[in-house]
């Protein structure tokens, strides 16, 4: 038997303004799925992923987490949500990391990762302490649960955004670019945090330039371009002999 | 220096600080709450209310402040539905009238000062709020205003140490608080200088505590921009 679908989305349209930057995106990903988007800047990745928990909202298309469809309406001429509680407890659901970590800065970290469990789900205060103590180990920032994000490194504000989003015992994590905005020497850190997690079987998707993660840890990589999906395959397939002509000149300028 | 004058003038004008506080503490109190609505209205989306709130917050920021208050005091008893309706016995106070005028004045300010505080609120940290499903009231309450307050915070200061000061004019309507008590004074006693010095030193040593309380408030508010706290003893040495 197949494993569950966690997330399916049919047919997402999105434009901004005249300009359309998602043509039809279509895909489901099964329950311990890892799968890696890529492509170019403006290819409607980042936008792709923004509307799967509708912090873009698509113009057309059905997005389905977990069994449960986003209902949508017309408002205006405009394809909105039905309901706000509906869609807050959909991105519940959907753990979502930034490219720029957002975290909340006046915050500590214990205090940002506790936040969501406690205010959102409002469970009770000392499990989502012990769990977010629990979560800060695992990312390897115990030590930092004190801290200001203004006081931590890139790695360590990524780790830590990380560990905010998995409070929410998400069934699916969205990671939007989360290592674009480290320096180089921190990438490694924030990239084996993830490894681990799609070793225990997180379902991801994960719009990234590192095309090592790609390679190495997802089972299922989506090569974006001009708003439509151009290739998609495992990582076997696409790096080796079945990825198109774009993909393969795509994956040139990375100088592997 | 005629201290014993002195001692007596100032014995007589600390008995008028309470109601100076009372002035300052309940117009502040209802101007801020004033402000929340106002600015609610400024940047709530409804094109009507947002108008309103502009319109608001230029006539009460663009007269001046004894004008308006005699206004209310002298102003609102010649209407008769004013007149006739249970708010009378209150607004013929002159305690009451320097405390609406104030709170309303200060309510325009205020709305300004709040309302630069959210736009300084990173969309980031709210974006990341909503995509772990707060919206509404949880999400204002939670993240925006904490942050819209800690940047509005030293502009408010500024805001509250004018409002001790403008409860002066409350004087000018009958009011027996500080400036007044020192007026009635220098008219039994035509000694200016002294009695209005003993005026401006009470005024002095109050907005010197509320600026202390508004910096201790901003210093604990703010770890997060300070440069982070020496190790303690136990804790793990910092990596990198």
């Amino acid at each position: 038997m197949a494993s569950a679908t966690r997330l399916s989305v049919r047919n997402i349209h999105k434009s901004f303004g005249t300009h359309e930057v998602l043509r039809g995106i279509s895909l489901d990903a099964h329950d311990g799925d890892v799968i890696s988007l890529l492509g170019a800047s403006g290819s409607g990745k980042s936008t792709f992923l923004r509307c799967i928990n509708l912090l873009e909202v698509a113009d057309r298309g059905e997005i389905v987490v977990d069994g449960e469809r986003i209902e949508m309406v017309t408002k205006n001429g405009r394809n909105v949500p039905a309901s706000r509680k509906q869609v807050d407890r959909i991105r519940a659901e959907l753990g979502m990391v930034f490219q720029s970590f957002n975290l909340w800065s006046h915050m500590t970290i214990l205090d940002n990762v506790i936040e969501g469990p406690l205010h959102v789900l409002k469970r009770p205060r000392a499990e989502c302490i012990a769990e977010a103590e629990a979560l800060l180990e695992k990312v390897g920032i115990a030590e930092k649960r004190h801290a200001y994000p203004a006081h931590l490194s890139g790695g360590q504000q990524q780790r830590a955004a990380i560990a905010r989003a998995l409070a929410m015992k998400p069934k699916v994590m969205l990671f939007d670019e989360p290592t674009s905005a480290l320096d180089p020497e921190l990438v490694g850190e924030v990239l084996r945090v993830m490894r681990s997690l799609a070793e225990e079987g997180m379902t991801m998707l994960v719009v990234t330039h590192e095309m090592s993660f790609a390679r190495n840890v997802s089972n299922r990589v989506i090569f974006m371009r001009s708003g439509e999906i151009d290739s998609d395959g495992t990582p076997e397939e696409l790096f080796g002999k079945g990825g198109s002509p774009a993909f393969r000149q795509f994956i040139g300028t990375f100088g592997s | 220096m005629d201290i014993p004058f002195l001692f007596q003038t100032m014995k007589t004008l600390l008995a008028a600080v309470p109601m100076t506080l009372a002035l300052f503490s309940l117009s502040v109190l209802f101007g801020g709450l004033l402000a929340l609505l106002v600015v609610w209205m400024r940047v709530g989306g409804n094109p009507v209310l947002s108008r309103f709130a502009r319109g608001y917050i230029f006539v009460f920021r663009g007269s001046p402040l004894l004008i308006q208050m005699f206004l209310v005091f002298y102003g609102l008893g010649q209407f008769g539905f004013i007149r006739h309706s249970f708010v009378w016995p209150a607004l013929r106070e002159p305690f009451v009238c320097a405390v609406l005028s104030l709170a309303l004045c200060t309510a325009g300010y205020t709305a300004e000062i709040f309302r630069f505080g959210l736009r300084a609120v990173p969309p980031r940290e709210i974006e990341a709020a909503r995509a772990i499903g707060m919206s509404g009231f949880l999400l204002v309450r939670r993240i925006i205003a904490p942050i819209a307050f800690r940047h509005a915070l030293p502009a408010y200061s500024t805001e509250i140490v004018m409002m001790v000061k403008s409860t002066a004019l409350a004087s000018l309507v009958t009011v027996w608080e500080v400036t007044g008590v020192a007026q009635r004074l220098i008219s039994q006693t035509y000694r200016t200088m002294e009695v209005f010095l003993c005026a401006a030193i009470i005024y002095l040593v109050l907005n010197f505590l509320i600026l202390q309380a508004m910096a201790l408030l901003e210093h604990r508010l703010s770890p997060h921009r300070r440069a982070a706290a020496p190790l303690v003893p136990g804790s793990l040495p910092v990596s990198r």
